[in-house]
């Protein structure tokens, strides 16, 4: 029985790397978490870029865009904070997240990032309600007062948002899981774009094509941060790019590149269309949720294939005598 | 890459805040005579309590435990190498153990605060307050730590906190029959240990190395380090860990840069352009 | 520890004395060489800085090349040969040599496959015995009564110095070993040349005045039918080399349990009382005075002189004050042996309705003793069965779901045997001693109380003894007597009334009657009845009235051989014969290897000191010679060294007490997959066999059809279990750590058979069929034989059908046949068939088993010898 030596490289333009193993097995452990995690990616960033469709509807005059991305912040925050306490271990244990506040750790950051966020939604989402409440009694002062506060909430939640949909990206890159590690100075460009374009599907959905344009342009915004970061990802990494390309992770973060594709080509489009801003706005929420649990899958894979952790780190310990891992031509 | 508290040599117990801390203390596990009699496996969870891993012959040589996990905190792996020029075979057997790193990013990315810094300088959970959120399980460069399913919550190595205290060594140190397993001061092991590489490279073993010894290594040093007989990636360890939170100040900063972007992004959606 | 180099043959020492091993380790760290030979590559070879690959069974040839390799170059300790060896002896005109006739010795005799020794006697002695006494020597392992102090051999002998007389010892050794040559033991081993002489010279290299080599076996070599000769070979060399009795050098036997060591000294075997004393026969032995000389050997020298006063301390502690020189101390109370009484032939006795009861402590032979079927069906033929055991073991429950069960050789609702399951306390629940293979005794706290009923084995046996003199209390019957005049007055403690073992303790040591104080040691025994002692060898460990085997003085508080932790018998030495660590004037060999000295300036008119109790009487001037005739201890001369045997020498050359020879000769084992290629003789004539249907034997070469099973196989163990796994596959700390029962073969086999990793297979023989899972691995290899590939399979034997991980039992494979002089098993090498696949399930099995056992030609019912 001897000790395993497998062939790095399947279809890949890098070269084909030899390495060693402990019996195929893998090095670093993938993560425990389950589609909670992929899922709350995506309602994040989702609450993010809704808050700021919203704070963009209520400053301009578009009070459908307004409304449509408070109540989509709320109640993507509120989603979130489903997927995240049920993917707990100990899941009545979820408020030992506040015990402390820790730079060093993405996943503190962002629990205070969400519960800021999570009550200037709830703040804004309940400038809502004033419409619906009687002008007098308590009740009253309540419709009076809302409003403002709401306009104050939609502020705060728009002013976390960026925060929101982009430490989820260092969260990721925070691991020794090497795809992501590596992919760090990406990572947040592809969520705040997939943030964006969630958010501008919010938008197109929601609101009548007259007030959409600015779902729209933001949709094209976020659509090109995405790809374009999305692209380095899958081309710059060298060996560790391959996650991304290969397997489920990669058809998964080809559908969600068609999606993109498709939501921001029916927007332009269809901009006169209420059928077809819908159905790309649709097209573009997919789209996220695909791109979401398609680089959660890389991460994992790219952990449960030895040779993601073996290749580069042995290339960077041998030093300059290692050829380069490069791809083998210019894209 | 300068040296910081995330990152470089390090005293880690001072660095956590711990005034007059003792000396800061560790293992080095000499493989070179580590028989693979497994009684730190048993020792170790005897000692900790910790429930037994399944029953499956895996066909690993002698190695049917796997791995370490949230149920193993020691692992001896083997290893049957041919060897043309010798005995025509060679049969490496290690005691794998959480590392404790000096730059733990286990430790650096919890969230509840329940992995904290002992005065001696080793890592270690806290079961009452860990919620098992298992962000340390992708964040060790060594794949160690681990949730135990139907608990829940994250287990490693404590290095025996609750023996070393008490001026006992911890369980796996005390039972191993050859001291391939040895327990002291970092220092003192560290110093040890380099006169032992010497010993064997002078007898003619070139392949012994030391793994995990060198503060300026990507954790900082290891709390707990090696004696191997190959390269560590044959023994199913990283040849070149690097503590993720070493890029953790440039990884906010692109962060920002990517909020900005949207930010600006949103802001162009919607003052540019006509409707 | 200061060995400079250590040899471990016959022996997983890493994996099976873990603890030991760690001064293997400390001794390589100190540079010294390890070497390991085995058939199989295991955790000890890893360590090891030389492996060398053999053949099982092959180890007589290849300790026999050693022998030769240092005789033609000259490579032995002279002076220490001279001195304290019998290699100048002269033997009888009369002895022949396997040389002369193909591979027997003189004296043997084709119809009862015995010896008569009288031609290998020492030139001018007296024949010891006859053929018949050979036959009853063997049926009641003899042999193994002489360990300790050798057989009977007058004390004068007459020897040549130059060592050239042509039946000198040392000359026939030369004749004996001359055809053992490397390349006859490369072909007869598969050990290359190169290997082999890579060996020799590191052993001689590392052995003489001022280097010592170590020479480690376990039940690697003890359980052949050559188990003895394997040993007698690697003694041969060390004496050679004159490693015995010296630090760092002598055979260190391991032996296979916690303890055993003390179930020899105070044994549990049916030829032996406490010492070594020997089982009385009925007809060899029928007084007192027949008895004690047939040990005592009046006339020869050294300490068994003493021995009537050994034996009669002995029979005042069986039967105090009721044992008196009128009644001869209770002899005829002792039990008297009638012939074979060994545990195999009770195993055939049970089958054939022989034996009624049997009391089953701490053994589980279903699993663990060779053929486990044979085992199994003769306690399914009982009347009562008493198990005491931690667990349910697999002989407390095999008559409802043992494999015979399975068969339906076994229904449960028909078997006869009732089955009482005593619960027993385990080792940390009571307090006492464990004797360890160095002979150190260790007394051992209890730590906690037993659960429920679970009661140590003093306890069972005392109160049994207590209600059995009860019920015998009014009988007038003469073979009652001995019960009821048994001493069995221990003082009992707690709510259990728990014996104190700690008086038990003080009896083994033994005391003054009148008095009850505790003796220093066997030198103060009488043969007037006025000491008591339970076991001579153990005499002193009660010494002052201090529990000696409690000390517990660290290391680092004494010197470097420790005396004070724990007790060694005899007298606390802890090298045997360590007057062979001094030359014959009494000065070390040299100042590295110094150990005990003559000290002239020491005492009145000198004493032997140093690191260690001098084996030896302490002022016996190493100039002393005694006058021709003296006998007992005072008939040893200064340079004496080896005080236990007749003539105060080593033995090369064993001129009587040996059934099978008195040198080692290459046999094959009872089942092989080749002819002998030394002799004509294919195995060990003398083997004990139980020729019966139920217990066949594979062919072996010339019959043809031993191609039926063309493979060799051995067992052994594995760290992570402990023998019949009653007390490790009921753990899940260890289960999971070994969870299943596997087969290793190599990647030639493998391919051969068709054999995938981890995928199941079947190992065949005329007794059984087992399954596994198949683990290929490098570490097993084709040997070339012959000039033909030889493949080895290795199976571990720890599982039965009880307990957490649970698979098929491999001592099943086995059949019976023994070593003639200790009636060990050989069940470390035998012949089989291995194929994938998993093995047929019932009345199956049988049918398969059958069918190849008519292909071997072995017609159901048929026993096969050569």
């Amino acid at each position: 029985m001897t000790t395993v030596s497998r062939r790095g490289g399947d279809r890949v333009m890098v070269p084909e790397a030899e390495f060693r193993s402990y019996y195929g097995r893998p090095i670093v452990r993938e993560p425990t978490w389950k589609h909670d995690i992929p899922a709350y990616l995506f309602t994040g960033g989702l609450a993010a870029g809704s808050a700021l469709l919203a704070v963009g509807g209520d400053a301009t005059g578009r009070p459908a865009l307004r409304r449509a991305g408070r109540l989509a912040a709320v109640g993507a925050l509120g989603a979130s904070a489903y997927f995240l306490v049920n993917d707990l271990g100990r899941p009545q244990r979820f408020h030992h997240m506040l015990r402390v506040a820790k730079p060093t750790s993405p996943m503190s950051m962002g629990t205070w990032i969400l519960t800021g966020f999570g009550t200037a939604a709830g703040v804004a989402a309940a400038g809502e309600l004033a419409g619906y409440l009687p002008r007098r009694g308590v009740l009253g002062v309540a419709s009076r007062v809302l409003p403002p506060a709401g306009r104050l909430g939609g502020i705060a939640a728009a002013g976390l948002a960026p925060a929101l949909a982009t430490y989820t990206a260092v969260l990721l890159a925070d691991t020794a899981l090497p795809s992501w590690h590596e992919a760090y100075p990406q990572l947040p460009f592809v969520f705040a774009g997939s943030a964006l374009a969630s958010g501008a599907g919010i938008g197109l959905i929601a609101a009548p094509t007259a007030q959409a344009g600015p779902a729209r342009r933001m949709a094209m915004a976020g659509a090109l941060l995405e790809l374009a970061g999305a692209h380095r990802v899958e081309t710059r990494l060298g060996l560790l790019s391959e996650p991304y390309r290969t397997g489920r992770a990669g058809r998964l973060l080809r559908t969600g590149r068609a999606l993109t594709a498709a939501g921001v080509a029916g927007a332009l489009l269809g901009r006169r269309s209420r059928v077809l801003s819908a159905l790309s706005g649709a097209a573009l929420l997919a789209a996220s949720v695909a791109t979401r649990f398609g680089i959660f899958a890389a991460g994992v894979a790219s952990a449960r294939d030895p040779k993601y952790t073996v290749v580069p780190q042995r290339a960077r310990r041998d030093g300059a005598t290692a050829p380069p891992l490069q791809p083998c031509a210019d894209m | 890459m300068s040296g910081n508290s995330l990152y470089g040599p390090l005293d880690p117990a001072p660095d956590a805040g711990y005034v007059d801390a003792p000396a800061r203390m560790g293992f080095f596990t000499d493989t070179s005579i580590c028989i693979g009699c497994k009684a730190c496996e048993v020792a170790c969870k005897e000692w900790n309590g910790i429930p037994d891993d399944g029953f499956n012959l895996l066909g690993m040589s002698y190695d049917n435990t796997g791995s370490l996990n949230a149920n193993t905190w020691r692992h001896v792996a083997f290893i049957e190498q041919p060897v043309p020029e010798k005995t025509d075979i060679r049969w490496l057997m290690s005691s794998d153990v959480c590392k404790h790193c000096t730059h733990a990013a286990c430790l650096d990315v919890c969230p509840t605060g329940a992995l904290f810094r002992t005065e001696f300088g080793t890592v270690v959970v806290q079961e009452d307050v860990c919620n098992g959120c298992g962000y340390c399980i992708p964040a060790c460069p060594y794949g160690v730590i681990d949730q135990r399913k139907d608990d829940g919550r994250a287990w490693k190595c404590t290095m025996c906190y609750d023996r070393i205290g008490s001026g006992l060594m911890p369980a796996c140190a005390t039972a191993c029959p050859t001291q391939s397993i040895q327990y002291g001061p970092l220092d003192e092991l560290r110093e040890r240990a380099e006169h032992r590489v010497d010993a064997l490279h002078a007898t003619g073993v070139s392949e012994a190395r030391l793994y995990g010894n060198d503060p300026n290594d990507g954790v900082g040093g290891d709390g707990a380090f090696f004696l191997l007989l190959d390269e560590p990636e044959v023994y199913g360890l990283p040849p070149d860990p690097v503590v993720t939170t070493r890029d953790l100040p440039k990884m906010w900063r692109k962060a920002g840069l990517a909020a900005l972007a949207m930010g600006a992004a949103v802001v162009a959606a919607f003052v540019g352009g006509t409707r | 520890m200061n060995a400079d180099c250590v040899i471990i043959q016959g022996s997983n020492m890493a994996e099976a004395h873990p603890v030991g091993f760690q001064w293997v380790v400390e001794a390589k760290t100190r540079g010294a060489r390890v070497i390991h030979i085995d058939p199989r590559f295991t955790r000890t070879s890893a360590i090891a800085d030389t492996y060398v690959p053999m053949r099982a069974g092959g180890d007589v040839a290849f300790l026999g090349g050693v022998v030769n390799y240092i005789l033609s170059n000259e490579k032995d300790f002279r002076e220490y040969v001279l001195a304290y060896t019998n290699a100048a002896t002269i033997v009888t005109d009369g002895f022949r040599d396997t040389e002369d006739l193909d591979g027997l010795f003189s004296g043997y005799d084709n119809e009862t496959r015995i010896y008569d020794p009288t031609s290998w006697q020492y030139a001018g002695q007296e024949p010891e015995g006859d053929r018949q006494d050979q036959e009853m020597q063997r049926a009641t392992a003899s042999p193994q009564q002489h360990q300790s102090h050798g057989p009977g051999v007058p004390g004068a002998t007459q020897r040549d110095e130059t060592l050239q007389h042509p039946n000198c010892v040392f000359q026939i050794l030369k004749r004996h070993f001359s055809r053992y040559t490397p390349e006859m033991v490369e072909q007869s081993t598969g050990v290359s040349r190169e290997q082999f002489l890579d060996v020799c010279r590191a052993w001689t290299d590392n052995s003489g005045r001022e280097r010592t080599t170590a020479l480690v076996y376990s039940v690697g070599w003890t359980q052949h039918t050559v188990g003895v000769q394997y040993i007698r070979t690697g003694a041969i060399i060390q004496l050679l080399l004159g490693n015995m009795g010296r630090p760092g050098g002598g055979i260190l036997a391991l032996r296979g349990h916690a303890s055993i060591q003390g179930s020899t000294d105070v044994p549990t075997l049916f030829n032996l009382l406490p010492g070594y004393l020997p089982m009385p026969h009925h007809e060899q032995h029928e007084t007192l005075r027949d008895w004690i000389d047939a040990f005592r050997h009046p006339g020869q020298k050294g300490f068994w002189g003493n021995a009537e006063a050994y034996a009669v301390s002995l029979l005042k502690a069986y039967w105090g004050e009721n044992a008196t020189a009128e009644n001869d101390y209770g002899y005829a109370y002792l039990p008297r042996l009638t012939g074979d009484h060994g545990t195999y032939q009770q195993v055939f006795n049970m089958i054939d309705g022989k034996v009624k009861g049997y009391f089953l402590l701490g053994q589980n032979p279903a699993v663990g003793s060779a053929h486990g079927k044979a085992q199994r069906l003769g306690m399914a033929n009982l009347d009562w069965l008493v198990v005491r055991d931690l667990y349910m073991i697999e002989s407390a429950t095999f008559w409802k779901d043992g494999p015979e069960v399975e068969t339906g050789e076994i229904v449960p609702e028909r078997c006869r045997t009732e089955v009482f399951f005593m619960p027993a306390a385990s080792h940390v629940e009571k307090e006492g001693t464990f004797t360890q293979t160095q002979r150190l005794l260790q007394w051992r706290e209890k730590a906690l109380d037993p659960p429920g009923e679970c009661r140590s084995d003093l306890w069972f046996f005392y109160h049994l003894g207590l209600r059995i003199k009860q019920r015998l209390a009014d009988s007038t019957l003469a073979r009652d007597r001995a019960v009821q005049d048994l001493a069995w007055d221990y003082p009992t403690h707690g709510e259990t009334v728990e014996p104190s073992a700690e008086a038990v303790l003080r009896e083994i040591n033994g005391y003054d009657v009148a008095t009850g104080r505790p003796l220093s040691g066997f030198a103060e025994l009488k043969a007037d009845g006025s000491t008591a002692c339970g076991c001579w060898i153990y005499s002193g460990v009660f010494a002052d009235g201090v529990n000696q085997a409690n000390r517990r003085t660290p290391g680092r508080e004494q010197s470097w051989v420790a005396p004070e932790w724990g007790w060694a018998w005899p007298l606390n030495r802890r090298i045997l014969y360590n007057r062979a660590s001094a030359d014959p004037q009494g000065r070390p060999w040299s100042e590295r290897k110094a150990y005990v000295w003559w000290d002239p300036d020491k005492g009145e008119h000198g004493e032997w000191t140093g690191y260690d109790v001098p084996d030896f009487e302490k002022t016996k001037d190493p100039a002393y010679r005694p006058e021709p005739g003296t006998s007992g201890p005072a008939g040893l001369a200064g340079d004496d060294a080896f005080i236990m045997q007749g003539d105060g020498k080593g033995w090369l050359y064993v001129p009587s007490g040996l059934i099978d020879g008195p040198l080692p000769t290459h046999y094959e084992p009872a089942e092989s997959v080749i002819r002998n290629p030394f002799y004509g003789q294919q195995d060990n004539p003398t083997r004990m066999v139980y020729d019966r249907p139920d217990n066949p034997m594979n062919p072996s070469p010339p019959d043809a059809n031993s191609a039926v099973f063309p493979f060799v196989f051995t067992t052994s163990r594995l760290t992570e279990h402990h023998t019949a796994g009653g007390m490790s596959r009921t753990l899940a700390y260890l289960s999971e750590l070994q969870p299943a029962m596997f087969i290793e073969v190599s990647p030639e086999l493998a391919a051969e058979r068709g054999l995938t990793h981890l995928g199941w297979a079947h190992v065949v023989t005329s007794r059984a069929v087992v399954e596994g899972q198949i683990l290929v691995t490098d570490r097993l290899r084709p040997l070339r034989i012959e000039g033909r590939p030889v493949h080895q399979v290795w199976l571990p034997y720890h599982w039965g059908g009880n307990g957490l991980v649970t698979g098929d039992s491999t001592n099943d494979l086995f059949g019976v046949t023994l070593d003639p002089n200790v009636l060990i098993q050989e069940s470390k090498v035998g012949t089989c068939d291995v194929r994938a696949g998993r093995r047929p399930v019932g009345p199956a099995s049988l049918a398969y088993v059958a069918d190849y056992r008519r292909r071997a030609g072995l017609a159901v019912g048929e026993g096969s010898e050569s």
